[in-house]
């Protein structure tokens, strides 16, 4: 992949609870974010991916806990390890170099506040010698950025429209010009048309500006679109990360065969739709072995007993992809550990015909 | 502001309820006791024209129609005009012209305190969330859930009587020993808060707790809205992102302070009750004491639109802190 | 419930017990009648001793049984008024909440007049004139204090009344065609209990002070003796004043103590309703500090469930 790494995940853990009653909501998380680059995170809801995404910028509530694991982020003064972080050194990246985009504009908002107070009050805390007059100039900037006028400056945020709140927010995630935005779920909310026109203005500011994205969402066939590399989690942990269009054509975990296997094509032959048999396991009773095992129509005898490690998968047939560069992907599945005979849709190959 | 419209509307509904019930209590009452009452009053040689206003005021001379008498009282009413006691031979309003700057001076005080001072508390309390409330909880639930005179009696005892750190008895000092003229002196003055203090302290005490404790509760449930974890992932100051979430939790709090306003008030009456403040609250016992039913009746009125006004008033502090009730389709 | 394992619940649960209990049971097991005396002649009440344990009034009743007399009216009538309060909350609250409309803005109207009326002074210009026979009717005083008492409880049960109407389950009851009053009583009503409870136990806590008050103030003179009469008798000697200590801070303590024991329960219950509210959250005891915006590090040697407490390797210091 190209660019530097801008956010580097290490084996991260992340509890509910400390002790006995804990749960452990995210294993062994592994990934890294580059400049510029989207990263997806999808999984269905208590797969673990908002967890992780706040818990890598030590913004989980209560009573989540980070009980293991590495979180650098590089900044443009050197790299600064996350978890060990004091709150004034995260206080001063906080908005400044990493910004969250929450789901519900409605309540992540401000009711009293004025839209212009809530735009500005990041650039008073880390632009301090910005006056007012100035302030009040980038706020208007940032309206402009994403589409709504100066005339909004002075409104509550119930007098807008979903989809005016939305882009209030993504213009407030951007008043610093961060390095990094993660996104929760920023599109859910809102209607289909909204959805489309609001995602490419985002991805025209990226473009622009050059921010680094984490989007989290269960909408798998938004990810393919949108970004570069997707992680796609299950139970708690990444159970495949690889680039969108190697994702999408040549799947290596069963889980990610099983979802997009439940969409339907708009074009082809009508296929028979499959969903995935089971349901997503309760994190206080995960099953032993693969979280997934009982639920995979190609599990192993080992799959019931191991848990798997993410994994580069051994190719197939031994050889490189097709488009000459090393596969920079990862699987958590005891069919690519080598050795083992691997069923067809799981090793596709990129550029092959379907 | 059509909001606004709609309560104001409702409080002169409100009022007008009140004086009307005033009017109506007196006579809706078993004849037999009122008759009892008057005949009491007779037998201790009042003045026969105040036993005529009595008579008047109660409807017990026949020679008016309930309704013109009604009108009447309705335009003494306008006029400030709220009867003659029967146990002073004062008119109601001038008693109460006395005595209501004394409570007022000792209700309003006493009540912002505990309102600001709760506040606050509340907000730090419900901000740090380490348990510092369980430690405090015994003293915090003893004052919410004792009855005003009682705890003013507690008071009384432990800090006055046996204490003797301030005075317990009347408004200033009216011993022997003390010359004092009231008016705007150094030592009247002096004379004057330290008096006050212990039924002041008995009306903070007691509704200190329950500011304290509701907005507690509300800055724990507001500290929960996304808009506050936004607020630190902004990278604000602390004590900013504390202000996000007091700012919004304060509302429901001013609701509450309206709501629990007429229950104040009657406390901080029987305190002054069992202080012998020279307020309002003495004179409630005075008329108890003696069936004068013009000043229990006169003193009802004046509570039930001060108790009115402060719901008013804090209707549109409400209107004016949150922007979304502005906004009435 | 969860509500029972507070130990503030415990506490005052077992203090309302033992009190209630020594209401029911105090005239039984005092040593002396409440209207008996000593001697009728001397005028002076008697310090507490060995003979009398909370010593005397100024006409030689034995306030020790006083006192345990004097409970069970207090209480009963408070309760009496606690219940009827609760009933009419339920009745406007409910109905004004579920049904919407001009209904509604009738009874809020209703229930708003009532609240900001001061309730003890409207009950001493509406009780003192009263003969002393009816005053002493429990029923009677227990439903006149409600009247003052039930329109906080109707505001706050319409306003979760409201919220409940919302709710999905109710929807589909009314969409299948249940019946409006079945709808309101199988599927609003329970999820209604624990506000109703505190509801009711704020009434109780105004009961008993508006009925010691009155009692107090010799606007009512109930037949029996009750800690307001006690108080009452008190004051006219100017006990305070005089230092009889015994005689009137009894009264005023057990009464304090019922406010007590309801509010713990009461903490409880809120905590029931607002599960958040608990201060006790797991990990505080480990040393473990929740704050906003600043997730805790813990890194534990063992993974979670087999090691003993962890050991914070690093937490950011605030």
């Amino acid at each position: 992949m190209t660019g530097e790494p801008v956010l580097e995940v290490r084996d991260l853990c992340v509890d509910y609870g400390v002790g006995k009653g804990g749960v452990r909501a995210v294993t062994d998380a592994t990934l890294t974010l580059r400049r510029g680059e989207v990263l997806g995170l999808a999984g269905e809801s208590g797969s673990g991916k908002s967890t992780l995404a706040y818990a890598v910028t030590r913004l989980l509530r209560a009573p989540g806990v980070i009980t293991g694991g590495e979180v650098r982020f590089h900044g443009p003064d050197g790299v600064l390890d996350l978890l060990e972080a004091d709150a004034a050194a995260l206080r001063r990246i906080r908005w400044d170099q990493i910004s969250v985009v929450f789901q519900s504009a409605m309540h992540a908002l401000n009711p009293v506040a004025r839209i212009d107070a809530q735009l500005t009050d990041a650039l008073r805390a880390h632009r301090s010698q910005l006056g007012p007059a100035e302030r009040r100039e980038r706020a208007v900037e940032l309206l402009r950025l994403v589409g709504i006028g100066e005339e909004r400056l002075r409104s509550y945020p119930h007098e807008l429209s979903g989809g005016m709140r939305q882009r209030v927010m993504i213009a407030m995630a951007l008043a610093l010009e961060p390095r990094v935005v993660i996104m929760d779920e920023p599109t859910t909310a809102l209607d289909v048309v909204t959805q489309r026109e609001i995602l490419d203005e985002l991805m025209q500011l990226k473009d622009r500006l050059g921010f680094a994205i984490v989007f989290i969402t269960h909408d798998l066939s938004l990810l393919i679109e949108l970004a570069d590399t997707i992680a796609i989690m299950y139970a708690g942990r990444i159970v495949e990360l690889a680039d969108a269009q190697r994702l999408f054509h040549s799947p290596r975990h069963p889980y990610t065969l099983g979802l997009l296997n439940s969409f339907p094509s708009l074009h082809g032959e009508r296929v028979r739709m499959e969903g995935i048999p089971g349901a997503p396991p309760a994190l206080t009773a995960l099953p032993a072995g693969c979280a997934f095992h009982p639920r995979c129509p190609f599990a192993l005898e080992r799959c019931a007993h191991e848990t798997p490690r993410l994994t580069e998968p051994a190719a197939p047939d031994g050889a490189p992809a097709p488009d000459g560069a090393p596969a920079d992907r990862s699987a958590a599945c005891w069919l690519h550990t080598g050795g083992e005979h691997v069923p067809a849709p799981l090793a596709r190959v990129l550029g092959s015909t379907l | 502001m059509r909001t606004l419209l709609r309560r104001l509307g409702f409080y002169l509904l409100a009022g007008f309820a009140a004086v009307t019930l005033n009017f109506f209590l007196a006579r809706l009452l078993p004849g037999s006791a009122l008759q009892n009452a008057l005949a009491k009053l007779r037998g201790a040689n009042l003045d026969p024209d105040a036993i005529r206003a009595l008579e008047a005021q109660y409807g017990t001379g026949a020679d008016h129609s309930t309704l013109s008498q009604y009108l009447t009282y309705l335009s003494g009413l306008l006029h400030g005009d709220l009867g003659l006691s029967t146990s002073q031979s004062a008119p109601v309003s001038s008693i109460l012209g006395d005595t209501l700057p004394w409570t007022l001076g000792l209700v309003g005080t006493a009540t912002a305190l505990a309102f600001v001072v709760g506040t606050l508390a509340g907000i730090v309390v419900g901000w740090k969330r380490n348990g510092l409330l369980d430690g405090l909880l015994p003293a915090v639930t003893f004052f919410q859930s004792v009855p005003y005179f009682i705890l003013a009696f507690l008071v009384m005892m432990t800090l006055g009587y046996f204490g003797g750190f301030f005075p317990y008895q009347n408004g200033y000092d009216t011993g022997r020993h003390a010359h004092l003229t009231p008016g705007w002196n150094g030592p009247f003055v002096t004379s004057v808060i330290e008096h006050g203090t212990l039924p002041a302290l008995t009306v903070v005490l007691a509704s200190l707790a329950g500011w304290m404790i509701g907005m507690r509760n509300m800055m724990i449930t507001t500290m929960d809205e996304d808009y506050v974890l936004v607020a630190a992932a902004k990278g604000l100051p602390q004590w900013r992102v504390a202000a996000v979430a007091a700012r919004n939790a304060i509302l429901p709090t001013i609701s509450n302070f309206a709501l629990s306003i007429s229950l104040v008030v009657t406390g901080s009456l029987v305190t002054e009750i069992v202080f012998t403040y020279p307020g309002v609250g003495w004179q409630i016992y005075q008329a108890v004491l003696t069936g004068d039913y013009p000043l229990l009746q006169g003193i009802l009125l004046v509570v039930v639109f001060t108790v009115l006004a402060v719901n008013l008033v804090a209707d549109l502090a409400y209107v004016a802190l949150d922007p979304r009730a502005r906004k009435e389709a | 419930m969860r509500a029972l394992r507070s130990p503030k619940v415990l506490a005052g649960s077992a203090l309302l017990l033992v009190l209630l209990l020594l209401a029911v049971v105090g005239p039984l097991i005092a040593p002396h009648s409440a209207d008996w005396q000593a001697d009728r002649v001397s005028g002076l009440p008697l310090a507490p001793s060995g003979r009398f344990w909370l010593g005397t009034d100024q006409q030689q009743h034995d306030l020790f049984s006083r006192l345990l007399s004097g409970g069970r009216d207090t209480l009963l009538i408070s309760f009496l008024a606690g219940l009827f309060a609760c009933v009419l909350s339920v009745a406007v609250g409910v109905t004004a909440g579920f049904v919407g409309g001009l209904v509604d803005d009738l009874l809020s109207a209703l229930a708003n007049i009532f609240l900001a009326l001061p309730g003890l002074l409207i009950l001493m210009v509406i009780m003192k004139p009263l003969p002393p026979e009816e005053t002493s009717d429990p029923l009677l005083i227990g439903s006149v204090i409600a009247l003052t008492a039930w329109a906080w409880g109707a505001r706050v049960l319409r306003a979760q009344t409201l919220a409940l109407r919302a709710a999905d389950y109710v929807e589909a009851a009314r969409v299948i065609g249940e019946r409006t009053w079945r709808i309101i009583l199988f599927e609003v009503v329970p999820n209604l209990l624990p506000i109703l409870a505190s509801a009711f136990i704020f009434t109780v806590i105004y009961g008993i002070g508006t009925y010691t008050a009155l009692a107090w103030l010799g606007v009512i003179s109930p037949a029996s003796v009750t800690w307001g009469t006690v108080l009452n008798e008190a004051q006219s000697s100017g006990a305070a004043v005089n230092g009889y200590w015994w005689w009137y801070l009894p009264p005023a303590l057990a009464v304090a103590l019922v406010g007590i024991a309801l509010a713990l329960v009461n903490f409880g219950i809120d905590e029931v309703i607002n599960p958040r509210l608990t201060s006790a959250r797991t990990g505080r005891a480990r040393g473990v500090v929740f704050r906003l915006g600043l997730t805790p590090v813990l890194k534990s040697a063992a993974p979670q469930g087999t090691a003993p407490a962890p050991v914070p390797l690093k937490e950011a210091q605030p």
